[in-house]
């Protein structure tokens, strides 16, 4: 454990090296398919990148400190963070495969950009430099943009993409505006080293600026009201299952990058945007569950219910210390699990140019396909909170801490939210089993890859909630280490 | 201290488990038998075991704990899995898996017609599961995951009949309602960790146990520290809102007002499901809580009186609405309500023995009931309404036998179980130091009415000559008609049978004092509901230190309100009073007795005038106060308006949604949605950014300029 700092040390970014050159791999691959052949093959090769970097960021484990002239850091917060963001790509992955072929979608590119993009959020949580921060996200935002436009054919889909991008650029762009400030105030883009100015000096119009600026970029893309509005409509015209990676993927980066700036970077700032997180955490669980009580469209549904889980981090962030942010970071892996658990099982569902996207359309999902039905019911109770799933003790260690730090009122808000979000969870398992669809509809066997994505997703949504504790360990340890390198 | 033997507790909720587990993987391709097996063995088990453990218990040091290491153990906070025996614990095992057990046997006959047998066998394996766990956990957060457990079969099974859309919406509400009462518990185990999971030295904590939501460590934190929790204090002030979340949790789960709305809905499930679930076991689970967290409510005085004044309110309330009922469920619904509303009424004057007695008296009555109702609906090809009934002694005697017995033992007749825990309930409510005349009055108008529908039903069923609907049977193509109305089969009439024998001497062996001289029931709980000081040690695992029987009170005791005074020395010389109380409630009994004879079975043709006279405020009874559609419209309509004109119509503008349902890529759409995109959507969206970010700023300035 020697703590190297300025050294080129490949192993710090060594999944990000495996993930860039299974992309590269898939663009080249690609032509050498026929143009009528489908393209599962290179998926598979994806799916071999992702595991590859599984591995190699278990192995980062046994190396952490910072390297690359202290631009990346490599510790259990962002190992942590690596295998969330990691794992749901495979299971995108895996969910895509059949996916691609049901829409009819021939692109090899598609699995090229999923890795991409997945370079760029794990370096989200790795970086300790605000322009390499700034770097990643742009990777990750600008791969997203274009795979939610991959249903060709779709209007809803091109409309999607586009409307993601403008918004997203506009978005980044406070972001970046508040990097520039922040150097002007600082004379760095370092976190640490801000964080040590920060702490020195008095706080000048300048920082704080700069800190709104960065606040409300951070925001939208975790979808956190007031700046939630673009999600429902993007998510509703996006592929499904890039609508599972944006869901999570992208947000748990963002959430690391918010963690690490907010923690780290503005840490002694933090009675100043305290409040701006309260109202924040208060407005997208109201707006998010209130929102989705009227959805029809499923996509549009976790869409807001999205809107509301993020508002339930936020809750964690204001919990603030090690207990809060173990909760934001177990919270933020949970989330993950079901999330693109639920959203694989509707991928699957909607078939040929998602048709079936409507609640409705869900009914009798119990008779047609057992296993459907049985994993997306273990989703929507870990999403409602319902004990021995994971979701239950993401909210709980969530409140909890909330408590601890005296948040009385967001604690019996977020309790009272989670108790009315059970109600649009319930109506879809009520309409799977308890509405008979068409008895004309023909069974829908699930083949084994979306099978295989399900049961890790399930499997993992259990196995959080039963046996929490080695996952809570790491994500305390996480904390711990991020509050301490600054 | 005792060396306890190991009584491997935790195989009782996991037996169930493994029926559950059979039958639903497996169920599908095993042959009925076979799942009726499985179904029975499991529960039957943990019944046996339960009796084992019974046969033990003299010789337990209680409580009994046992813990299984730690399920979460995070720096300064720690959950055992655990498992806690004490006698309330024991009196709930046996209620829980031997009414249980019996019902089991019930529904295979009961079932035995209908489609998903091996999965209906598994939800109740299931609940059997959860509710032995909220029972046996060691700790509120184990006890909360039964808690939510429970709810989750109630659903399952409630909505049994799925292809009934009036069922699935039933087992909806329930989950809903029961989400909104869980949502105070858990606000309440958040403030039970706040307050007693204070760091290692603290007062509260001097050795540092990081089992916060361990029963021993918050019930020993509270006696070790009479003068931190005395009435009156910041302490007590603390105990009273975490009391009063409770309360409202218990509310939910024991359908007490404001929540009760779901239990008669609930009645759209299987007839067994109704007894075992929304009569016997589960609705008891808010009682049990509050009886378990009785040293809180002690140290509580406020929420204790908000208590007891929900339990009368809603005894009294339900029990009127149950008069005027024709569904012979929802009379028995109402009837579950308004006795559970007795149990509650109990817990709020601090005679929480006396509230687990009449839930064990109930549980078997209740059971009883529901259950003989069942037969009677089996018989008549699922006729519910009693206006179409009547007549049926001679078609089905020995369920009116039963039926019969159940009737009388609610009624609270004497030598019948339900008369002594009702009365021991009245005579606490008015002698009580946390008691008063009122509660005791509202009881016995409530005892009036109580007697006056159970005969109601009993003749209305029973007696008279038999009337038909108006589209019989008959007519329905199924080809029944009365005279293949039968009795049920064996399956079905032996639990029956020895519920009923239960209801008869169920009371007799814990008659209250005043009859005895001795109230042996009390005796044996009330260790439980004495709250001494202990030294605040984390308990080892297996073995536990215990008080002996009942002890003279120390002085470190005597901030805690005296409810737990042995029955001795203070209530002698009321005895006089309490005799003449009992024959009074053995009056109002029978006046009920009769006044339903008078009316259902002399002068059948006078409810309905009189029904006529009363005009509106019967109409108003009738319709259950219009309880349900007040709530429909200062709640429901609210939020689902807000969701729609607001969030839907308003925020979500120039988005169809929904409409994108099969033809969804038509070209109308697909130039509609262009023509929106361009009518400035993204724009409007970019405003909202952008007003967003221009709050973040000039909240910033405003706190700048400050």
């Amino acid at each position: 454990m020697n703590p190297t700092t300025n050294e080129i040390q490949s192993i710090a970014i060594l999944p990000e090296l495996i993930l860039s050159v299974a992309g590269i791999v898939v663009m080249l691959a690609d032509p050498f398919l026929g143009a009528k052949s489908n393209r599962r093959p290179l998926g598979y090769l994806a799916l071999a990148g992702t595991v590859a970097a599984l591995f190699a960021t278990a192995m980062q484990r046994s190396s952490p400190g910072a390297s690359y002239f202290r631009v990346i850091q490599v510790d259990d917060f962002s190992v942590f963070f690596h295998f969330v963001i990691i794992a749901i790509t495979a299971v995108v992955t895996l969910s895509s495969l059949d996916y691609l072929e049901q829409q009819r979608i021939r692109a090899g590119e598609y699995y090229a950009l999923l890795l991409f993009g997945t370079v760029g959020m794990c370096l989200m949580t790795s970086a300790r430099e605000l322009l390499m921060l700034f770097i990643a996200l742009e990777i990750s935002s600008i791969a997203t943009y274009v795979l939610a436009g991959f249903r060709l054919r779709s209007a809803a889909s091109a409309e999607s993409s586009l409307k993601y991008f403008l918004l997203g650029s506009f978005a980044t762009a406070f972001f970046l505006y508040g990097v520039a400030l922040i150097y002007g105030a600082t004379g760095t883009t370092n976190i640490p080293a801000i964080a040590a100015k920060l702490a020195e000096g008095s706080t000048t119009g300048l920082t704080v600026m700069a800190l709104a600026l960065m606040i409300v970029g951070m925001a939208f893309k975790i979808s956190a009201a007031p700046f939630h509005v673009w999600t429902p409509d993007v998510y509703e015209g996006a592929p499904i299952p890039v609508v599972a990676l944006m869901s999570t993927g992208p947000k748990a980066a963002a959430f690391a990058l918010m963690l690490r700036v907010l923690f780290g970077a503005f840490g002694s700032l933090n009675e100043w945007w305290m409040p701006l997180i309260w109202v924040a955490a208060v407005l997208s669980m109201t707006l998010g569950n209130i929102g989705a009580l009227m959805q029809n469209n499923v996509k549009r549904m976790l869409a807001y219910s999205s809107i509301a889980h993020a508002g339930y981090v936020l809750v964690a962030f204001a919990a603030q210390k090690e207990a809060g942010v173990s909760a934001a970071i177990f919270y933020t892996a949970t989330y993950a699990a079901m999330n693109v658990g639920a959203f694989a099982v509707a991928s699957y569902q909607a078939g040929e140019g998602e048709r079936y996207v409507s609640i409705d359309d869900f009914a009798g999902l119990g008779r047609r396909s057992p296993v459907l039905a049985t994993t997306l019911t273990i989703f929507m109770l870990s999403l409602i909170g319902i004990p021995l799933t994971g979701g239950f003790f993401a909210k709980f260690y969530v409140f909890k801490a909330a408590l601890a730090s005296d948040m009385i009122w967001l604690t019996v808000i977020g309790v009272a939210n989670s108790a009315i979000a059970a109600y649009y969870y319930l109506r879809l398992i009520v309409v799977m089993y308890m509405k008979e669809g068409d008895e004309s509809t023909p069974l829908l066997p699930v083949p084994v890859s979306v099978a295989t994505g399900l049961l890790v997703a399930a499997g993992l949504t259990l196995y959080l909630g039963i046996l929490p504790e080695s996952t809570l360990d790491f994500a305390i340890k996480g904390a711990r280490q991020l509050l301490l390198i600054h | 201290m005792t060396q306890n033997p190991n009584l491997n507790l935790w195989l009782i909720p996991l037996l169930p488990l493994a029926g559950a587990a059979l039958n639903g993987l497996f169920g599908a391709r095993f042959p009925k038998r076979m799942v009726t097996a499985i179904a029975w063995i499991f529960p039957g088990l943990a019944f046996l075991q339960a009796l084992w453990i019974t046969s033990k218990f003299s010789g337990l040091g209680l409580p009994y704990i046992e813990s299984h290491g730690a399920w979460v153990q995070i720096s300064s906070f720690t959950v055992d899995f655990g498992f806690y025996l004490d006698q309330l614990s024991l009196v709930m095992l046996l209620v829980v898996t031997g009414v249980g057990f019996l019902i089991h046997i019930y529904s295979a006959g009961y079932m035995w017609e209908e489609g998903g047998y091996y999965r209906f066998f598994a939800y109740l394996n299931l609940f059997m599961f959860f509710m032995l766990m909220l029972i046996l956990a060691n700790n509120y957060l184990l006890m909360f995951v039964g808690w939510e457990g429970v709810g989750l079969a109630s659903y399952l099974l409630i909505g049994f009949y799925f292809l009934k859309h009036s069922a699935s919406q039933a087992g909806k509400k329930a989950f809903i309602v029961n989400r909104i009462g869980d949502f105070a518990f858990l606000l309440g185990m958040f403030l039970l960790i706040k307050t007693f999971g204070a760091a290692s030295g603290t007062e509260v904590n001097p050795v540092g146990a990081v089992n916060v939501l361990d029963f021993t460590h918050i019930f020993s934190s509270i006696a070790g520290h009479p003068e931190m929790f005395a009435i009156g204090t910041a302490g007590s002030l603390t105990l009273t809102i975490i009391a009063f979340c409770m309360m409202f949790g218990a509310t939910g789960k024991s359908a007490q007002i404001p929540l009760y709305t779901w239990l008669p809905d609930a009645m759209e499930g299987p007839t067994p499901v109704s007894a075992l679930i929304h009569a016997a076991t589960m609705v008891t689970a808010g009682i049990y809580m509050v009886a378990r967290s009785s040293i809180i409510f002690d140290h509580a005085p406020a929420a204790q009186a908000a208590v007891a004044v929900i339990g009368a309110v809603t005894a009294i309330f339900a029990a009127s609405i149950g008069i005027t009922q024709f569904d012979i469920k929802r009379v028995l619904a109402y009837s579950t309500v308004s006795q559970l509303g007795y149990m509650f009424m109990a817990c709020g004057v601090a005679a929480y023995s006396a509230a687990i007695f009449h839930l064990m008296t109930h549980a078997f009555f209740k059971a009883l009931l529901f259950l003989s109702a069942g037969a009677v609906i089996h018989s008549l090809h699922h006729e519910q309404d009693m206006r179409n009934m009547g007549g049926l002694r001679k078609k089905l005697p020995i369920t009116f036998a039963v039926m019969l017995v159940g009737t009388i033992a609610i009624a609270g007749i004497p030598p019948f179980a339900g008369f002594f825990s009702k009365d021991e309930i009245l005579w606490k409510a008015y002698s009580s130091p946390h008691g008063h005349w009122a509660l005791w009055l509202i009881g016995i108008i409530t005892a009036l009415m109580t007697s006056f529908y159970m005969f109601r039903m009993l003749f209305m069923t029973f007696l008279g000559e038999r009337r038909e609907a108006a589209h019989g049977h008959e007519e329905d193509g199924h080809g029944h008609d009365h005279h293949e109305i039968h009795e049920s089969p064996w399956v079905m009439l032996a639990p029956l049978v020895i519920l009923a024998a239960l209801s008869i001497v169920g009371g007799w062996y814990w008659k209250p004092a005043v009859f005895s001289g001795e109230n042996k029931f009390d005796a044996f709980l009330s260790p439980v509901f004495e709250h001494k000081a202990e030294p605040a040690a984390h308990m080892p695992a297996g073995g536990a230190p215990q008080t002996g029987a009942v002890e003279s009170h120390d002085e470190t005791a005597l901030a805690v309100p005296s409810h737990a005074a042995p029955n001795g020395a203070g209530e002698h010389g009321n005895e006089e009073l309490e005799h003449q109380l009992a024959y009074l409630s053995v009056a109002i009994a029978l006046m009920g007795l009769g006044l339903a004879y008078l009316l259902y079975v002399r002068r059948p043709e006078l409810p309905a005038r009189i029904a006529e006279s009363l005009g509106g405020s019967y109409k108003a009874v009738y319709n259950k106060y219009y309880v349900d559609e007040a709530y429909q419209a200062a709640v429901v309509d609210p939020i689902v308006d807000g969701s729609t004109d607001v969030l839907w119509k308003g925020m979500d503008v120039g988005v169809i949604d929904g409409a994108v349902n099969g033809a969804g890529t038509s070209a109308k759409f697909l130039s509609d949605r262009l023509r929106r995109m361009q009518s400035g959507n993204i724009r409007s969206y970019a405003v909202w950014v952008a007003l967003g970010a221009a709050a973040v700023l000039a909240y910033m300035i405003y706190m700048g300029v400050q």
